[in-house]
C-alpha cells in the first residue's frame, strides 16, 4: 500500500512551522540556526513529495533539492562562522547578549 | 556536450574572469606588488564595465535557462558603475592598518555578490534566481561581518544572516508550491500554465515575502537599520544601492514574466506594501540622530518609490524604474562618499557631528547638499526627473491615489533631507570637524557623482534610449 501524499505534506507543514516556532522564541543562536534548518528541510520535502506524487514523468523537483541542499549547507557554515565570532568575543551566544542596536 | 551556451553568458563569464585574476593576485602577489591591489581592481572592473557596454545578441541558452535582453544588460552597467563608485570610496578604509590583511577579500566577495546578482537578473527559471539570489546575499554575510573584533559588526552580522535565511526559506516554500500548482520552474511554461489555483497564489505571496526582505520593504525592512548602522560604510553603500536595484529589477523580471496573467493578485498587495513602505521609512527616518540609520531609514522610503515602478507594470514602468535606480546609485553613493570620507578621518557618524560643516568643508558640504536635494526630487537635478517619471508611470496606469499619497511623503522626505543641510550650513557648534583633505580616489568617486547628479537629470537621451530598450506585459 503506497502513503498517501497528504501524509508527506502534513509532515513537511508541521516541520516548517515549527521552524518558525522555533526561530520566534528561541534564546539562543545555535538553537534558531537548527530552526532555520528545519524550515530549509521541510521545502525539501515539499519539492521532492510534489515531483514524485504528481509529476512522477521528471526531475526538476529532485533537482531544486539538491541544489537547495547544497546552499543550505554553504549558508549553515557562513552562521556558524558567525557565531563562532561572536563567541570568541563576548564568551557567550545569547541572544539578550547581542542586542546593542534597537529601533 | 556542447561548450557554445557559455558564450551567451559573456556578461558573467568576463566577471568571473576578473574576480578570478583578482583572487589569484590577491593569494600569491607578494606584501609588496599588493600596494596596488585597489587601482588594479578598479581598473580591471572598468574595462569590463566598458565591455558591457558593446551591443549584444539578444536570446536565450541551456534550454531557456538563461536569457539575455538589452534591459538586463543595461541594468548590470548601472550595477557595474555604482560597484566601480563603492570601489573607489572604499579605498582608504580597505588601507587601514587592521583592514590591509584582509583587502582582498573585500574585493573579491564584492564582486561575487555582483555575479550573483547578474545571474538573478538573467535567470530564466526559478533554480537559477534562487543560485543567483543566495550568491548575491551569502557573501555579503561575510562582508558585513568582515571587522570582525567590532562589536556592532558581528551583532549586524549575525542580525542578517538570520534574516537572509528566514526569507529565503520563505521564498523557497513559495517556489515549492508554485512547482506544486504547475510542475515545472521555467519562467515561461509557469506563465502559460497559470490558472485559478490556490496553491499558486499562496506561493505567490511567501515569493513576494521573500522578495520583501531582500528590498527590505516594511513589514519585513527591520533588519536593514541594524546592518546599515554597523556594517563599514563601504559595505553600507554598497547593500543600499546595489543590492537593493538588483533585487529590485529581479522582483519586477519575476512579476512580469511569470505572473502577468494575474495583476488582479499582485497589485493590490503591491499596492499596500508601496503604500506603507514609503510612509514608515520617511516617519521613522525623521527621527534618528545616527547618520548611517538616517540613511537606512531613507532608503526603505526609496525603495517603496523605486517599486511604484513595478506596479505600473508598463513599459515606461520598467524604463522609470531602471531610471530611477541609475540616479538613485549616483546620489546615495554622494552621501555614502562624504559619510565615508568624515568618518575615516574623524571617526564620526551623528547628525550634530555635521553641523557648521560648511565653514571647515566647503566641497564636501556641497557635493552633500546636492546629492540630498537629489533624494528629496528638487528639480534641477536628476532625482526629480527619476521622481516624475516614476509617477509618470504609476499615473498613467490610473494609480491615482497611491502617486498622491507618495507625494505627501515627499513632502515629510524633504523636511528630513533639509535638517542635514540645515546642520551643514546653518547650525553653529564648538567642535566643528577641522578641515580635512580626503584621498584621490575619493574626490574622483565624489566627482563622478555629483557629475552624475546634474548630468543625468539634463541629458534626456538617457532616458530615452532606456525608454527604447524597456517592455511591460
Amino acid at each position: 500500500m503506497e502513503i498517501p501524499m497528504i501524509c508527506y505534506i502534513v509532515v513537511s507543514t508541521f516541520m516548517f512551522f515549527a521552524g518558525v516556532y522555533g526561530f520566534v522564541t528561541r534564546r539562543n543562536l545555535l538553537a534558531i540556526l537548527i530552526s532555520l534548518e528545519l524550515m530549509l528541510n521541510a521545502v525539501d520535502i515539499n519539492f521532492v513529495v510534489f515531483n514524485r506524487y504528481l509529476f512522477p514523468g521528471q526531475l526538476e523537483g529532485f533537482f531544486f533539492t539538491l541544489f537547495a541542499v547544497a546552499i543550505a549547507a554553504a549558508e549553515t557554515a557562513i552562521a556558524i562562522a558567525i557565531i563562532i565570532n561572536i563567541y570568541r568575543n563576548i564568551r557567550n551566544i545569547d541572544v539578550e547578549q547581542v542586542d546593542k542596536m534597537k529601533y | 556536450m556542447d561548450f557554445s551556451n557559455f558564450l551567451w553568458m559573456r556578461d558573467e563569464m568576463s566577471l568571473l574572469g576578473v574576480i578570478l585574476v583578482l583572487f589569484l593576485y590577491d593569494t600569491f602577489g607578494t606584501e609588496k606588488s599588493r600596494r596596488a591591489f585597489s587601482w588594479v581592481a578598479c581598473l580591471l572592473l572598468a574595462v569590463q564595465t566598458a565591455y558591457l557596454f558593446c551591443p549584444s545578441r539578444m536570446g536565450s541558452s541551456f534550454g531557456g535557462m538563461y536569457y539575455t535582453t538589452p534591459m538586463g544588460d543595461a541594468v548590470k552597467a548601472i550595477l557595474n558603475i555604482g560597484t566601480l563608485l563603492v570601489f573607489l570610496q572604499a579605498d582608504a578604509w580597505a588601507k587601514k592598518p587592521d583592514m590591509v590583511i584582509r583587502r582582498g577579500e573585500f574585493y573579491v566577495l564584492t564582486l561575487m555578490t555582483l555575479l550573483g546578482m547578474y545571474l538573478m537578473i538573467s535567470a530564466g527559471n526559478f533554480l537559477l534566481f534562487f543560485i543567483g539570489l543566495e550568491m548575491a546575499s551569502l557573501p555579503l554575510t561575510a562582508l558585513v561581518a568582515i571587522e570582525k573584533y567590532h562589536q556592532l559588526s558581528y551583532e549586524a552580522a549575525a542580525k542578517y544572516v538570520f534574516v537572509a535565511l528566514f526569507s529565503s526559506s520563505l521564498l523557497l516554500l513559495g517556489l515549492s508550491f508554485v512547482y506544486g500548482a504547475v510542475g515545472t520552474l521555467y519562467f515561461a511554461d509557469i506563465a502559460a500554465q497559470l490558472t485559478g489555483n490556490p496553491l499558486l497564489y499562496v506561493g505567490l505571496v511567501f515569493f513576494m515575502a521573500g522578495m520583501g526582505f531582500k528590498i527590505s520593504i516594511v513589514p519585513f525592512h527591520l533588519w536593514t537599520a541594524d546592518v546599515y548602522q554597523s556594517a563599514p560604510t563601504p559595505v553600507t553603500a554598497y547593500l543600499s544601492v546595489i543590492s537593493k536595484g538588483a533585487a529590485a529589477f529581479a522582483l519586477m523580471i519575476v512579476l512580469f514574466k511569470v505572473f502577468s496573467p494575474i495583476p488582479v493578485i499582485w497589485r493590490p498587495v503591491l499596492w499596500g506594501l508601496i503604500f506603507i513602505t514609503i510612509t514608515v521609512g520617511n516617519l521613522f527616518a525623521v527621527r534618528q540622530k545616527n547618520l548611517k540609520r538616517f540613511m537606512a531609514f531613507s532608503s526603505i522610503s526609496q525603495a517603496g518609490y523605486i517599486l511604484l515602478g513595478v506596479l505600473a507594470g508598463s513599459a515606461v514602468g520598467m524604463a522609470s524604474l531602471v531610471y530611477y535606480v541609475l540616479v538613485y546609485v549616483f546620489s546615495n553613493l554622494a552621501v555614502f562618499g562624504v559619510i565615508s570620507v568624515i568618518e575615516n578621518a574623524t571617526g564620526k557618524v551623528g547628525m550634530d557631528d555635521y553641523n557648521g560643516l560648511y565653514r571647515t568643508n566647503p566641497k564636501l558640504s556641497v557635493a552633500m547638499m546636492l546629492a540630498l536635494f537629489s533624494l528629496a526630487g528638487i528639480p534641477p537635478f536628476a532625482g526629480f526627473f527619476s521622481k516624475f517619471f516614476i509617477f509618470y508611470a504609476a499615473v498613467s496606469e490610473g494609480f491615482y491615489v497611491l502617486v498622491f499619497l507618495a507625494l505627501l511623503n515627499t513632502i515629510i522626505s524633504l523636511y528630513y533631507y533639509l535638517l542635514v543641510v540645515k546642520a551643514m550650513f546653518i547650525r553653529q557648534d564648538d567642535c566643528i570637524i577641522p578641515p580635512l583633505r580626503s584621498d584621490g580616489a575619493s574626490r574622483l568617486s565624489l566627482s563622478i557623482c555629483v557629475l552624475g547628479i546634474i548630468a543625468t537629470g539634463l541629458l534626456s537621451c538617457i532616458y530615452s534610449s532606456l525608454n527604447g530598450l524597456a517592455f511591460g506585459f
